[in-house]
Formats: C-alpha cells, sequence, structure tokens
C-alpha cells in the first residue's frame, strides 16, 4: 500500500493548487487586457501608425488579438520585436523596413503660415501655436513620428537627427555605424586643430 | 629575489598580498618620472576652460566676452546640486564663448571659456585664508570647498564637497587618503607626496574635522618607499601620530579604486550597490587632500593641478604643475613633442584614460597624466579578436569578482538583463581582464558599451512613458471635445423642438382664438392670415436649421 501515498499526496496536492488557482482566477480578476498592456509597455510609443493603426495601443490590442504578427514596429526595432514575440510565444520575424535614425520635427518658423493644421496632426500635443502666428515644436517632447509632415500646406517641417549629447553619449560597439561617426567627428577635429 | 617573486606573480598574474581579490602587477620600471621634481609649465596664449569639469550638471559662464578676469575668479556658477564652480586660472580678458573639443572619448565639444592671459598672472583675493580652520563653522567650510571648485583629482572629479557631511545615520570612523597611484607611467600623486606632505596632511586632518573621524590612513603603495619614508616623518614633526598613519600596501593594480583600496586598507568590503559611507569610511585622493588645504588655508581655489607628461615618446617625461585650460599640445611641446605623426597621446593613465585625437584639448581637473606613446607601441596591444578560449585568466585578475567572459559575452548579444544578472554595473572599467585576456578581446569596452546601452534604454523607457500619458490625455482631451460638441448639438435640439412645440400651441391657441373672434365679429379678419403666414415662416426655419445640423 505504500506506494500510494505519493499517489494520494500529489492528488491531494493538485486538488489544492486547482481550487486555489480557481479561486484565484476569480478574486483577483484584472480588468481590461493584461496582455495587450504589457505589450504596450514595451512598444516605444512614436504614435507614428508605421504599423498600420493609428498607434501603439491599438497595435498592442491587434498583436495581443493574434490579429497581426510581431514584426510591424519600425521605430521599436529588432529589440522590441524580439521582446513581443517572446511574450507571445511566437517565432521572432524579421522587420521588413529598415531602422531609422532617431529623428525631431523641426519647423522653418519665417515660412509657417499659421494654419494650425500640424498641431491637429501631431499624437503627444509637442506643437504651440496659435492662428496666423508661427508655430513652433517642444523637440524634448517630439516622438519624431512624421505625422505633422504631411498636412503642412507650405512643407515648412523638416526632421532632423536627433543631435548627439555629450551627457547621453555611450560607448559603441567597434566597427558598427555609430563608432565609425566617432572616428570621423574625432578626424575632423584633428584636421581644425 | 623580490624581484623573481614579482616577475612569478607577473606572469601568474597573481594576487595573494592584498585584501581584495584579483589584480595584476604592473612592471615598476614604466614609472619613469617618479622622483621628477615638479615643475612648473609656463604660461600658454589661450586657456581654455570647459564648463563641466566634474561629473554632475555643468556650470553656466558668468562671464561675457572682453571682460576681464582675474586668477581665482570665478568664470562659470555652479547650476545644480552636483556641481562646482570654474574658474580662471590666470587673470586676462575673456576672448570667447564656444564650442571646444574636450578629453572625451565620443569627440564631441563642449561650451568653453577661452581666456587669453595678460601675463600679469594678478590674483583675486577674495577668499580669505582660513589658517584656524577648526574655530570655523563646518558649514562654512564646507561651502568654502565647494566654492573652490573641488572635485576629485585623482581621475573621478566627483565634487568633493558631497562627501564632507557628518551624517549621523552613517557616522564615518575612518578616512583613507588614496597615494596609490596604481597606474602605470603615472607619478603626480608620488611626487605631490614628497613635495606636499605637509599640504596633505593638513588637508586630511580638515576632512577628519569635518566628518568627525578619528583615524586617518594614507595609503600608500610598497613601490614608493621615498614617500612612505617623507609622509611618515612628516606626521611625526607635525604631532599627528596618533590619529593619522601611514599604510603601507603591497603593489598591485587596481588598488586605487576606490572599492578595492577601502577594502585592502580596513579589510572591510563595501557591498555593491553601497557607498564607502555605509560602512563607514570616507576616501579621497592625495591631490584632493592638497587642494583643500588650498582652499581652506590659504584661500585658494582649484586652479592649477600636478600632471605627470610622459610616455614613450617623451625624451625629457616630467611631473608637471599645469593650469587648467592650458591645451595638451602645449604641454607636450613644454617636453620636446612637437610632431604628432605616428604619435598616440593618452589623457590619463594607460589602463583606465583615453586615446586624443586632438590635441587642442585643454587640461581639465580630471587630467593625471598625459602620455606620449609610439604608435607601434599601442598598436602591438591592438590585436584582432579572436575567439574566447574560456581559460578563465580574465575572472581571476578581476578586482569586482566578475566573470568577463560571460558578462562580454552577453553584452556583445545585447542581453543586457542578463548581463545586470551578471552585476554589469560592479565593473570599474579598470581594464585588468582586457589586458590579460590572450584572445585579445576588448572586454572592458563591451562593458562600457554594455552600460551605456542599459542607460540609454532606462531614457527610452521613460521618454516612450512619457509620449504615452501625452497621447492618452490627447485621446481624452479629443474625446472630451467630441462629446461636447455632442452636447451642445443635442441641446440645441431640444431648444429647438421646445420652440417648434411652443410656437405649435401658439397656433393651436391663436386658431383658437381666430374662432372665437370670428364667432364675435365678422370685421375684424384682417390679421389671420399675416398670422399663419409667420408661424409658417418659422416653422420652415426650424426644420431647415434640423436639416443642417
Ligand atoms: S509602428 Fe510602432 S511606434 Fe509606430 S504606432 Fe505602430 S507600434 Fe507605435
Ligand atoms: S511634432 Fe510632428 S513628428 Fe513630432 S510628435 Fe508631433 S507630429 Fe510627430
Ligand atoms: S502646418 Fe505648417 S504652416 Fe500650418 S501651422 Fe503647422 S507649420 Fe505652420
Ligand atoms: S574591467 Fe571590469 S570586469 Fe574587467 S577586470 Fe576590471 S572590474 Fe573586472
Ligand atoms: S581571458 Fe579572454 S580568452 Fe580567457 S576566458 Fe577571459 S575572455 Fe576568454
Amino acid at each position: 500500500m505504500e506506494f500510494l501515498y505519493p499517489v494520494f499526496i500529489f492528488a491531494a496536492l493538485a486538488l489544492v493548487i486547482g481550487v486555489g488557482l480557481a479561486l484565484a482566477s476569480r478574486y483577483f480578476h484584472v480588468e481590461g487586457d493584461p496582455l495587450a498592456d504589457t505589450i504596450d509597455a514595451l512598444l516605444p510609443q512614436t504614435q507614428c501608425g508605421q504599423c498600420g493603426y493609428p498607434g501603439c495601443r491599438p497595435y498592442a490590442n491587434a498583436v495581443a488579438a493574434d490579429e497581426v504578427s510581431v514584426n510591424h514596429c519600425v521605430p521599436g526595432g529588432e529589440r522590441t520585436m524580439l521582446q513581443i514575440a517572446n511574450i507571445m510565444g511566437v517565432e521572432p520575424k524579421a522587420i521588413e523596413e529598415e531602422e531609422t535614425v532617431p529623428v525631431v520635427a523641426y519647423i522653418r518658423e519665417d515660412e509657417c503660415i499659421g494654419c494650425t493644421l500640424c498641431i491637429k496632426a501631431c499624437p503627444v500635443d509637442c506643437i504651440i501655436g496659435a492662428p496666423k502666428q508661427y508655430h513652433t515644436i517642444v523637440t524634448d517632447h517630439c516622438t519624431g513620428c512624421t505625422l505633422c509632415l504631411e498636412p503642412c500646406p507650405v512643407d515648412c517641417i523638416d526632421m532632423v537627427e536627433t543631435p548627439e549629447l555629450l551627457e547621453h553619449w555611450s560607448w559603441p560597439v567597434p566597427g558598427t555605424k555609430r563608432a565609425i561617426k566617432a572616428e570621423t567627428r574625432k578626424a575632423n577635429h584633428e584636421g581644425e586643430s | 629575489m623580490f624581484d623573481i617573486w614579482h616577475k612569478i606573480q607577473q606572469t601568474l598574474h597573481i594576487n595573494t598580498t592584498s585584501g581584495f581579490t584579483g589584480g595584476l602587477v604592473h612592471n615598476n620600471q614604466y614609472k619613469l618620472t617618479g622622483g621628477y621634481p615638479i615643475v612648473a609649465c609656463p604660461m600658454p596664449e589661450l586657456l581654455m576652460h570647459p564648463i563641466k569639469q566634474h561629473i554632475g550638471d555643468p556650470c553656466e559662464p558668468i562671464v561675457v566676452v572682453g571682460e576681464r578676469v582675474l586668477k581665482g575668479q570665478v568664470i562659470a556658477k555652479a547650476q545644480g546640486y552636483l556641481s562646482v564652480p570654474i574658474h580662471a586660472s590666470t587673470s586676462g580678458t575673456v576672448e570667447k564663448i564656444g564650442e571646444h573639443a574636450i578629453p572625451h572619448p565620443s569627440g564631441l565639444g563642449m561650451t568653453s571659456i577661452f581666456i587669453k592671459p595678460d601675463g600679469l598672472d594678478e590674483v583675486d583675493e577674495s577668499l580669505h585664508p582660513l589658517p584656524n580652520y577648526r574655530s570655523v563653522d563646518v558649514v562654512e567650510l564646507r561651502e568654502r570647498i565647494r566654492h573652490a571648485g573641488l572635485a576629485g583629482l585623482g581621475g573621478a572629479v566627483f565634487p568633493t564637497f558631497i562627501k564632507l557631511v557628518h551624517d549621523q545615520k552613517h557616522p564615518i570612523e575612518t578616512v583613507v587618503l588614496n597615494g596609490i597611484e596604481c597606474e602605470p607611467w603615472l607619478t603626480c600623486d608620488h611626487q605631490l607626496m614628497l613635495e606636499k606632505a605637509h599640504e596633505i596632511i593638513s588637508g586630511l586632518d580638515i576632512i577628519m574635522h569635518l566628518v568627525e573621524a578619528n583615524e586617518g590612513i594614507i595609503a600608500i603603495e610598497d613601490n614608493k618607499p621615498d614617500a612612505i619614508v617623507v609622509v611618515r616623518k612628516t606626521l611625526v614633526d607635525m604631532g599627528f601620530g596618533e590619529h593619522i598613519r601611514v599604510k603601507v600596501l603591497p603593489t598591485i593594480y587596481p588598488q586605487g579604486g576606490e572599492k578595492q583600496l577601502i577594502q585592502s586598507v580596513t579589510g572591510k568590503e563595501v557591498p555593491a550597490g553601497s557607498l564607502p559611507l555605509h560602512i563607514g569610511v570616507l576616501s579621497t585622493n592625495v591631490g584632493t587632500s592638497k587642494a583643500i588645504y588650498d582652499a581652506v588655508c590659504l584661500g585658494e581655489p582649484l586652479t592649477e593641478r600636478v600632471v605627470t607628461v610622459s610616455g614613450d615618446a617623451v625624451s625629457n617625461p616630467t611631473n608637471m604643475l599645469v593650469r587648467l585650460g592650458t591645451s595638451v599640445q602645449f604641454l607636450l611641446k613644454q617636453v620636446g613633442v612637437e610632431s604628432f605623426e605616428d604619435l598616440k597621446i593618452i589623457h590619463g593613465g594607460p589602463m583606465m584614460g583615453e586615446l586624443l585625437t586632438d590635441v587642442g584639448v585643454p587640461v581639465v581637473k580630471a587630467s593625471n597624466g598625459i602620455l606620449a606613446m609610439h604608435r607601434p607601441t599601442i598598436m602591438r596591444a591592438h590585436h584582432d579578436e579572436e575567439p574566447c578560449i574560456r581559460c578563465g585568466d580574465c575572472g581571476e585578475v578581476c578586482p569586482a569578482g566578475l566573470m568577463p567572459n560571460l558578462l562580454a559575452q552577453h553584452c556583445k548579444e545585447d542581453q543586457f538583463e542578463r548581463a545586470q544578472d551578471y552585476n554589469l554595473f560592479d565593473c570599474i572599467e579598470c581594464g585588468a581582464c582586457s589586458y590579460v585576456c590572450p584572445s585579445h578581446i576588448p572586454l572592458v569596452h563591451y562593458f562600457r558599451y554594455g552600460k551605456g546601452q542599459v542607460s540609454q534604454i532606462q531614457r527610452e523607457k521613460t521618454f516612450a512613458e512619457e509620449s504615452r500619458q501625452r497621447s492618452e490625455k490627447r485621446d481624452a482631451r479629443l474625446a472630451q471635445e467630441l462629446a461636447e460638441k455632442e452636447e451642445k448639438r443635442r441641446v440645441a435640439k431640444e431648444k429647438k423642438e421646445a420652440r417648434a412645440k411652443a410656437l405649435a400651441e401658439k397656433e393651436a391657441a391663436s386658431q383658437a382664438a381666430e374662432v372665437a373672434v370670428d364667432d364675435a365679429t365678422q370685421d375684424v379678419s384682417v390679421a389671420k392670415p399675416s398670422l399663419d403666414n409667420k408661424a409658417d415662416v418659422n416653422q420652415q426655419d426650424d426644420k431647415k436649421a434640423e436639416d443642417k445640423a
């Protein structure tokens, strides 16, 4: 009979855990979609719509609902894609578009006619202006989504590369694009002096 | 005999004698300039002061172009808490305020204040000497040390005043002065101890007074026997025999690292993620201690420092007292280096310093050495990376007890979370692992890359979170605007309906009245059609408005 003890023990354990889990799922039930929340938290929040959805949250919802594959967020790049694939338990898929350098929008103020159209397009409300006044962009908040370019009737908005700040500078991996860039900059300095 | 033992240690990279594990022994022959007296560097034609020479927030220039400044005058004031001001290092006129290259691996420039010396070297005497510092209020002393622009001169340039507090919760028992100077080639601290022992010890006494510590230890490695003798003798002469003592440590790299030094001296390990003050210890460099003495007892802010100018391409290497802001090019010219072809210039020590590609950069508070090396010397060490053979040498020399080979692997594969699990942030970037790696893997570069990426990812996360909130707020605002519009429309519609209803009632009433009037008098029937017409028009209007809506 002794050989049955383990069976009893595990049966009892299974029962206890089963009941516990059932209760937990009832009492700790979370409103909303936690999976979509987790995915949304990983997305870069550029709100650019390059994924084919009107923003990051809708894309997160769609991924969570398994309606779309994990490789459509271009600004998120490979890192984000891998993380989402990991959460969704699917095979990682390469992102088709090439990764872009970080940019911010910049309004050439003397050309702006103050039509306010760009304000309406900006998903993060980072453009300041009033009708018939020139507008300006708070670059600290600009996500570089490029959505303000299209509505501008006089094409006075440019996307410029985010300047590399000294305090945010970090060491590159040898041989990469950034490493080469740093080398060129140093060489230029050398030329000056 | 001793030499043989050193050689064995060197080939096997073993550390049997010091308090921390790991480390390696450098050949003492590279310390060319030990015992060479400090000579003053002549006045250059232009001085450049970058507005940030410490760890923390940059300063703000408070002088304008054309203004005359005096030596020791504040030209850029501290911004924020973690910041110390910058002083002019001679008298002259401000020639320009603009971008200039600084000693930084990125090659990026920084706003700098250019001063053209007038040769008079006139001193700003606004700081009064406080020789009787024991009778001065500690708050004032601390403010003085901040105002004098002091930051750790060992190379870390952490604002000194921040450490100098007496904290009830973590009382400091021991102050350790770092006279280790474990980097090969560098000798500026060594020479400073030989020439300025008195000032260094007084500085230590000021620190002990500020933090109310009872014990002071000056740690010196046994490759500087002359300094040990001089400092010991000065201690006796000054009558500090009881509270302050010299501790001689075996020579091993990187014993000058703060945590390593404290472990060697006190036997106590600073736990990962804590500060030395949590175990009741404070450590500063001997150069900083001398600067504290200058600031307090002489009223002189930090405007110059001792720099070792050496390297195998320098014919007459020396230790120099250099005004901050002097260009590296000018400095090297003083020791006979005129052409920079086929030379590599290093700012700092050869292990932890960085290669300069622009010799126009100024000497800053962090510059403890400028080394000019023949290109082949550096390039010999610069092989192509080969695969890791898992020899474990890197782990053996790591003073932080890490496993550099695994860490590097994770950083290379961008597995930063895993790298952090392997305590990436405990790495002090001493470079010992890269130095011994037989496969020439630039291990420490991978750690620097990894650390940078971790902070970058953190910044991106914060930004994404902000963007999300902004976008959610905008969505909420748009939704509210929409709801408000709907509401307005609904209200308008209701009003209209009410009006129409009222009109209809009125009409009914007037019709009833009409009937009554008709009944009463047959004559007065002129007003009737007009009334009817008006109601019709009104109703039509209403209909139109409704269609539009
Ligand atoms: S592409 Fe990425 S960043 Fe752009 S909206 Fe879609 S999920 Fe957001
Ligand atoms: S300013 Fe333009 S690019 Fe920047 S977030 Fe707004 S819409 Fe996007
Ligand atoms: S859309 Fe163009 S023109 Fe109109 S306000 Fe914006 S920047 Fe100015
Ligand atoms: S660089 Fe970092 S990992 Fe390498 S030996 Fe030094 S502390 Fe250890
Ligand atoms: S020293 Fe170099 S080869 Fe040896 S284990 Fe470390 S990384 Fe690998």
